[in-house]
């Protein structure tokens, strides 16, 4: 009877858990291949230690706007009074969008925004140049801006089965014992979707913290971000100790392990009121 | 009773429209423009692509790529959900912890061990992207085929269909070709899709493992040439969407388009 999953258990150990092991084990490597914590230590220091915060900021930002304007967006498309057609135009467009990310995705925001981007020139003939007032798209603020183009779909399509779960009912039982929409949202709609909209902003937080080829894109490792800093090891531009490139790896494992020992229990709670 | 659209809602669909919308509009007007004055309006960008013999290396590299990450994602893993929801069921908690491991090991973590896992295997394996890559994309695409499959599976009466089809004496064969395969098609369908859109926008490993896939060849493009790339970006997303569009349509509703990996 276990002969059957065998297959898929053997490809398992071959092409994923000996590579992460193999991450694991070579962190704790020095370079003639003994045992060292040096590696790990090494990520607290410079530049290390402000690409971990850069990352965990940009993240952070970028979970947060996006989690808050996909909720709002797809909140809008779903409401009783808003045609059906739109509701699934934006599910579709969604999809879409969430997956229309990396190089492609660099290059229309260097379109839009870029120093003579569309957007950037329409504003410049209005006397508005964002460059002229210290805005860069190949910043810390333009990888949130490209992000947030896969964010904010992402948590549309995350949050969207939580909304529908707010049966009408209930808000027309609110209504009825005189409730305001304020007092509808403050006592009863936020309080229930709560571990929803927790658990989509943690998945948001993994998903921009994974990301490696929209910022590559965008500034050629121009912004110091851990994902950069791990492909500038593995392209050997960085030479003295390959084992540092594994910390990193390491580093960033443990950031989305703990995200993901958030986010389950999280799950399962709010799976309670899903219909 | 109104019935009109309130005015909060419509502010925010057109902020999400408009953030949504404006850098493909952009691109378009980007890829209209000439390479060399920069002024409209030229099909010289679309010229430039397509007399490009690596342009037509790369996507084909990329198209054949996915095409065999599908057929290998769905050998080993259709038989497998099959068995486990039919005789293994406390299994299942089991593979679906594993496909969550991708999310946590993702791909600028994923390629870090496989380069060094690999690096000493024969050529006809290390060296071809229909080796290596094959072999990590199997497991980028493993979550997005497995959660469909699963969907599908429990969508189905696994066990009344197989005992009825075995006491009219089917085979094991007869019974998972003739009856199981074709009630999990949409799944399977779904799953593929979502690979086809996840590789042909891959650029983590293929990138940092050095090979030309199509996703490698528009950051080329990008940064040697410029302009022409944004022909390129309207085709990506073209690939995208045309996938996503596809899912909807082949699941009516049913399946929810999930989302990938290119990031």
């Amino acid at each position: 009877m276990w002969l059957g999953t065998l297959p898929f258990f053997g490809y398992a150990l071959l092409f994923l858990f000996l590579p992460a092991g193999q991450v694991m084990v070579g962190a704790f490597r020095d370079v003639e291949g003994g045992f060292t914590l040096d590696n790990l230590r090494t990520l607290f220091d410079e530049p290390y230690r402000t690409g971990f915060r850069n990352s965990i900021e940009v993240s952070l930002v970028t979970a947060l706007v996006g989690g808050l304007l996909g909720f709002l967006i797809a909140y809008s498309a779903i409401r009783d009074r808003t045609p059906r057609f739109i509701r699934s135009a934006l599910t579709t467009f969604s999809a879409v969008a969430a997956n229309f990310a990396g190089i492609p995705l660099a290059f229309a925001f260097i379109a839009t925004l870029g120093t003579i981007g569309v957007l950037t020139q329409f504003m410049a003939d209005l006397g508005l140049n964002p460059y002229d007032h210290g805005f860069s798209l190949f910043s810390k603020t333009g990888v949130e801006l490209a992000y947030l183009y896969f964010q904010i779909p992402l948590m549309v399509i995350v949050i969207s089965p939580a909304i529908d779960g707010l049966r009408r009912e209930w808000r027309e039982a609110a209504a009825s014992l005189g409730a305001s929409s304020y007092q509808f949202w403050r006592h009863v709609g936020v309080p229930i979707l709560m571990p929803s909209l927790l658990s989509a902003v943690i998945l948001l937080f993994g998903n921009s913290f994974a990301a490696y080829a929209t910022a590559y894109g965008l500034t050629a490792g121009g912004v110091n971000l851990v994902p950069i800093q791990i492909g500038f090891f593995l392209s050997g531009d960085v030479l003295d100790n390959p084992h540092l490139g594994q910390a990193l790896a390491v580093g960033m494992f443990v950031v989305l392990a703990v995200m993901m020992l958030i986010y389950l229990p999280l799950q399962r709670r709010a799976s309670r009121w899903a219909r | 009773m109104r019935r009109r659209i309130a005015p909060g809602a419509v502010l925010w669909l057109l902020v999400g429209a408009a953030y949504l919308l404006l850098p493909l509009v952009a691109t378009a007007i980007y890829s209209f423009k000439s390479n060399q004055t920069g002024t409209c309006c030229t099909l010289a960008n679309y010229g430039e692509i397509i007399h490009d013999p690596a342009f037509w290396k790369s996507i084909r590299i990329s198209f054949v790529l996915a095409l065999e990450t599908i057929v290998i994602a769905l050998v080993l893993l259709v038989p497998t959900v099959y068995w486990v929801n039919l005789k293994l069921p406390r299994l299942r908690p089991v593979i679906g912890f594993l496909a969550l491991i991708p999310f946590v090991v993702p791909p600028i973590v994923y390629v870090v061990g496989l380069l060094d896992v690999f690096r000493d295997t024969p050529d006809w394996f290390y060296a071809k992207p229909y080796g290596f890559l094959v072999a990590a994309y199997v497991i980028l695409a493993f979550p997005y085929i497995y959660f469909a499959l699963d969907a599908g599976f429990r969508a189905i009466d696994v066990h009344t269909l197989t005992e009825a089809s075995q006491s009219l004496g089917a085979s094991w064969r007869t019974t998972f070709g003739r009856v199981i395969l074709p009630n999990i098609r949409g799944a399977a369908l779904a799953g593929a899709l979502l690979t086809l859109a996840i590789v042909m926008g891959e650029y983590t490993i293929a990138a940092l493992a050095t090979f030309d896939t199509f996703p490698v060849y528009i950051q080329y493009v990008n940064q040697n040439k410029g302009f022409p790339a944004s022909a390129l970006v309207l085709l990506s997303f073209g690939i995208t969407w045309a996938a996503m569009v596809a899912i909807v349509l082949a699941g009516r509703g049913r399946t929810q388009a999930q989302v990938g990996g290119a990031r």
